[in-house]
């Protein structure tokens, strides 16, 4: 059993992104960078897949910069054996994305694709699922639990309102939500490993090309602020309030 | 140009989801379809019959659209794109599972949870966890788009589609439905629900969680929600939790109660039209954005507010 994890390398959870004032984007001159969350539990899940001994091997794949070799790194230093770097400073969309990793998928034929449900960064929640789509593999997206045997994966899937459990012939993409799992801290040990496994540099026309954008950005721009209120004195003021003056009770 | 709308319902009822992503399809168009695929949907349709602006339902039924299955949407909806310049969902657990799925398949680029429809090609959308807007111009010919339906009024009732009967699809061959846990609850459903109560993790346990909310929540006739903090520690089911990687909401009064406000939960219930926190820490960032604060212990001031409460709802 192989598994490919999608990786990518996106603004720190912790930083607060803020919006360049000439509208163009936000800005991420000296910020921290990380492994996107949900790519962290993808590749986490994926480890503990191995160390059940259901896998042999774990290859991470990450699109982006020459310091995307990072983010493969720490995926390396979690247990991932090797790593493939398609790189490109362009910030291809998810459509492009999804071509790169079926075209990946197809050079690498693993039997199940673990990745993160979204990233932080762009928000769209899509490249699993449109990757599912090109290749034809089945999907089960945000997991929040996976079993698997040789020839299937049950997924239990966070869904509005509760839990659906879905059970995928193989091979089949798979979408990382928050609660599957708790991505491990690499140890000095393995992140010294992860030194040796080797990462292949790839470029985009190794894997099809780069399609043109669909979609421009015409601007970015900070949200309405909503300005704090009034701290009050006592549980009756607040219901005073919410009946009078706020009208919503 | 006409809009497919795919409806958000569960076999029994229509959402209100649906009539709001109707108001943003109309901005697109005039000329605007509703499509309920499910199982067993006779009454769903004739709902969604009635929403004013719709031009004609279509139902498509099948076990697997019954369950929502990704592959099975995507294979009901893809013929149909023929005769639609632009389909749109719901941004739901379900919208969000296979909308990117039409896309692919179309060739096109998805636009994800729009706000805002600018024209017919332009959208504003949020990302970052809500702390950047981005307005995006599609250069595609058909448009996928998942809205967030919390940013628009749902389309009134009154009109009178005709309905009709369109395909299912071919069923999905490599996925099985096993089972869905879904959590039966007499509460108004938190993403539609006028007043939300929501705890966070200064609850300190799951039972604190259902003495301390849930009462407050039933007497406020409110839909309870948790911090993602209160929902990682188990105090809450994850279908609670409020916030970027959760559900948002928009309701007319917000009650957060042990909420510190970080980040990924204001991007989740910022646009209520009312927030109240109730917090020990005075410079909690929940307090930045709320209307009415109260610094104290929930422990004291909960029970206040609920005598409160029943003395001005008499």
């Amino acid at each position: 059993m192989k598994i490919l994890v999608p990786v990518k390398r996106a603004i720190d959870s912790n930083v607060k992104a803020r919006v360049k004032s000439d509208q163009t984007g936000v800005d991420l001159a000296n910020v921290k960078m990380s492994m996107n969350p949900f790519c962290e539990i993808a590749v986490e899940e994926a480890v503990r897949i191995k160390e059940k001994g259901l896998a042999e091997e774990i290859v991470a794949v990450s699109i982006g910069p020459i310091q995307a070799q990072e983010t493969i790194r720490t995926s390396l230093a979690m247990g991932a054996d090797r790593g493939i770097l398609i790189q490109t400073d362009a910030d291809p969309e998810p459509l492009e994305v999804a071509k790169l990793l079926k075209a990946v998928a197809l050079a690498e034929s693993p039997d199940l694709i673990l990745m993160g449900k979204q990233a932080i960064d762009g928000d769209n929640n899509a490249v699993g699922q449109m990757l599912s789509a090109l290749l034809g593999w089945p999907q089960a997206t945000f997991a929040s639990k996976i079993e698997l045997t040789a020839t299937s994966v049950t997924v239990a899937r966070e869904v509005d309102g509760g839990l659906q459990t879905l059970e995928l012939a193989l091979p089949a993409v798979v979408t990382a939500d928050l609660r599957l799992n708790e991505p491990r801290y690499a140890s000095l040990p393995n992140i010294m490993k992860a030194k040796k496994k080797t990462i292949d540099i790839k470029t985009p026309d190794d894997f099809g090309g780069l399609g043109a954008p669909h979609l421009t950005v015409l601007k970015v721009t900070e949200p309405p602020k909503r300005v704090g209120g009034v701290k009050l004195e006592s549980a009756g003021d607040l219901v005073n309030k919410l009946k009078t003056e706020a009208g919503v009770l | 140009m006409a809009v497919l709308v795919v409806a958000d319902h569960d076999n029994a009822s229509l959402k209100d989801n649906t009539h709001k992503t109707v108001t943003a399809a109309l901005a697109l168009s005039p000329d605007v379809d509703v499509l309920i695929a499910g199982s067993g949907v006779a009454a769903v349709a004739a709902a969604a019959a009635k929403i004013t602006g719709v031009r004609k339902v279509l139902t498509a039924e099948s076990e697997g659209l019954g369950k929502q299955i990704a592959e099975d949407l995507t294979a009901c909806v893809i013929p149909l794109m023929a005769g639609y310049d632009a389909v749109m969902s719901p941004a739901t657990s379900v919208g969000k599972n296979f909308m990117p799925r039409i896309a692919a398949l179309l060739d096109v680029a998805p636009i994800s949870e729009i706000i805002e429809v600018v024209d017919a090609d332009t959208f504003v959308r949020p990302i970052y966890a809500g702390n950047a807007l981005e307005t995006v111009k599609s250069s595609d010919a058909k448009k996928v788009i998942t809205v967030r339906a919390t940013a628009f009024k749902a389309a009134e009732e009154g009109g009178s589609a005709s309905v009709e009967t369109v395909a299912s699809g071919a069923d999905a061959a490599g996925t099985k439905f096993v089972s869905d846990e879904i959590v039966k609850s007499d509460r108004p459903e938190l993403a539609g629900a006028k007043i939300v109560v929501s705890g966070g993790r200064a609850m300190g346990s799951a039972e604190e969680f259902h003495r301390v909310i849930e009462p407050l929540a039933d007497r406020l006739g409110a839909a309870v929600g948790a911090s993602r903090a209160a929902v990682d520690a188990g105090y809450a089911p994850n279908d609670y939790q409020v916030g970027q990687t959760g559900k948002v909401v928009a309701p007319q009064l917000y009650v957060a109660i042990g909420i510190s406000g970080a980040i990924q939960h204001l991007a989740g219930m910022k646009d209520s039209k009312v927030i109240v926190a109730i917090n020990k820490d005075a410079d909690a960032p929940i307090f930045q954005v709320a209307d009415y604060g109260l610094v104290g212990d929930y422990k004291t001031i909960v029970p206040e507010l609920m005598d409160a409460l029943s003395a001005a709802l008499k």
